[in-house]
């Protein structure tokens, strides 16, 4: 199928398939899954200010069948995603600006590399931590639940770092904010706009969605239950990633009719993902979230060692 | 509880394979038409073209998102 807007040729079908593997990924984890839909347009011979914009569009509408199916659920904060919003938009500039200063000192692509490889594993190495310990924890405390009954319970999410995020929690700086959907009595606005400022900022940095950085933060700094921070995650990408491909379509950089193709198999693989995460509690999406950054380092490394650009 | 599992798994694939006869219906209606109109717009009207592309995948998504629940509802109910 011939796309005359990014004047190339790929089968509808290899992108049905991409769409409906980063739609599962993206009901399950809150995440756009730009790390793979990137390098499997580039594959194709797309450019990649095309991969970049089209992907970006993409995410939009699997975020909204996503989020509509969590927010069926009741796993979407709608409060915390709009305040999250604005800290992410203005995250995202800084990142872009950033780029802008190492792309004239003329080594963008060596830092973006290593602060890649250094964000990415230490997010896998602190959550298999985290996780594995939380769920030892919990097999500790809790008795054995009898087979077939849904493991996931959204309003008692445990966390070995729960601890900390109590005390981040209990930080008093004006103005104090409840999110009684998340289960948060009082919270720092000032932290919540911080959280979301540093995943738009690694979104503008390192490109893509940055939900592997903003889910994380959400559960351990803001003590987001796990199925809410992914609902409501999704519910915020649709913000920040329309506001991306708006000044992407602007520049020239996306093809929405590759972006159409994509998105009919991710509807079906968001529905998927997020019907998945009922059957799972907080602390196992969190180790199975591990190998998602892993898959970005691979990538990264590969672009270094190769000198490619997939 | 294996019966369940498949009887989802029969509704499941029944909805998958005609939702794969919708979208190729789509493919070659809705995008061969739009194809050429969206292409001059992205030459031509670039500010129009960006918020075009935004309303029809936002809309492709809220349609989609209907269509499968709708095709999931009816089929589910059928097999019961």
């Amino acid at each position: 199928m011939f796309f005359p807007i990014s004047h190339s040729h790929i089968n509808p079908v290899y992108l049905v398939l991409v769409g409906f593997l980063v739609g599962i990924l993206g009901g399950f984890f809150g995440v756009g899954g730009s790390f793979i839909v990137g390098p499997a347009l580039r594959l194709m011979g797309v450019d990649w200010n095309y991969a970049v914009g089209t992907d970006l569009a993409h995410i939009v509408g699997k975020s909204i069948v996503a989020a509509r199916q969590h927010r069926t659920l009741g796993n979407v904060d709608l409060k915390l995603g709009l305040i999250m919003a604005i800290g992410t938009i203005g995250g995202a500039e800084g990142g872009a600006q950033l780029i802008q200063v190492f792309k004239r000192a003329g080594n963008v692509n060596t830092v973006v590399s290593w602060v890649a490889i250094f964000v990415y594993l230490s997010i896998s190495i602190f959550m298999l931590w985290e996780s594995q310990k939380t769920l030892r924890l919990g097999k500790r405390l809790s008795p054995r639940k009898p087979s077939g009954v849904k493991d996931a319970d959204l309003r008692t999410d445990h966390s070995a770092f729960g601890p900390v995020t109590k005390k981040i929690q209990g930080i008093k700086i004006w103005p104090m904010i409840s999110l009684p959907t998340s289960g948060i009595q009082e919270i720092s606005l000032w932290i919540i706009l911080l959280v979301a400022l540093v995943g738009g900022f690694f979104s503008g940095f390192l490109g893509g969605g940055a939900g592997y950085i903003r889910m994380p933060s959400m559960v351990y700094v803001l003590g987001i239950p796990t199925h809410l921070a992914v609902g409501t995650d999704l519910f915020e990408i649709i913000i920040s990633a329309s506001y991306g491909t708006f000044t992407h379509a602007i520049k020239g950089n996306v093809d929405i009719l590759i972006a159409l193709v994509m998105h009919t198999g991710a509807v079906i693989g968001a529905q998927i993902g997020v019907v998945a995460t009922q059957y799972f509690a907080g602390p196992k999406i969190r180790l199975a979230f591990v190998p998602l950054p892993l898959i970005g380092v691979a990538i990264v490394i590969y672009t270094l060692v190769s000198g490619h650009k997939l | 509880m294996k019966k369940d599992s498949a009887k989802s798994l029969r509704v499941f694939a029944i909805e998958l394979a005609i939702y794969a006869v919708l979208v190729t219906a789509y493919f070659f209606l809705v995008l061969h038409l739009l194809g050429n109109w969206l292409y001059q717009l992205e030459t031509k009207h670039r500010i129009l073209y960006a918020v075009v592309a935004i309303l029809l995948i936002a809309g492709q998504a809220v349609v989609l998102d209907a269509v499968t629940t709708v095709l999931f509802r009816l089929l589910r109910r059928r097999w019961r």
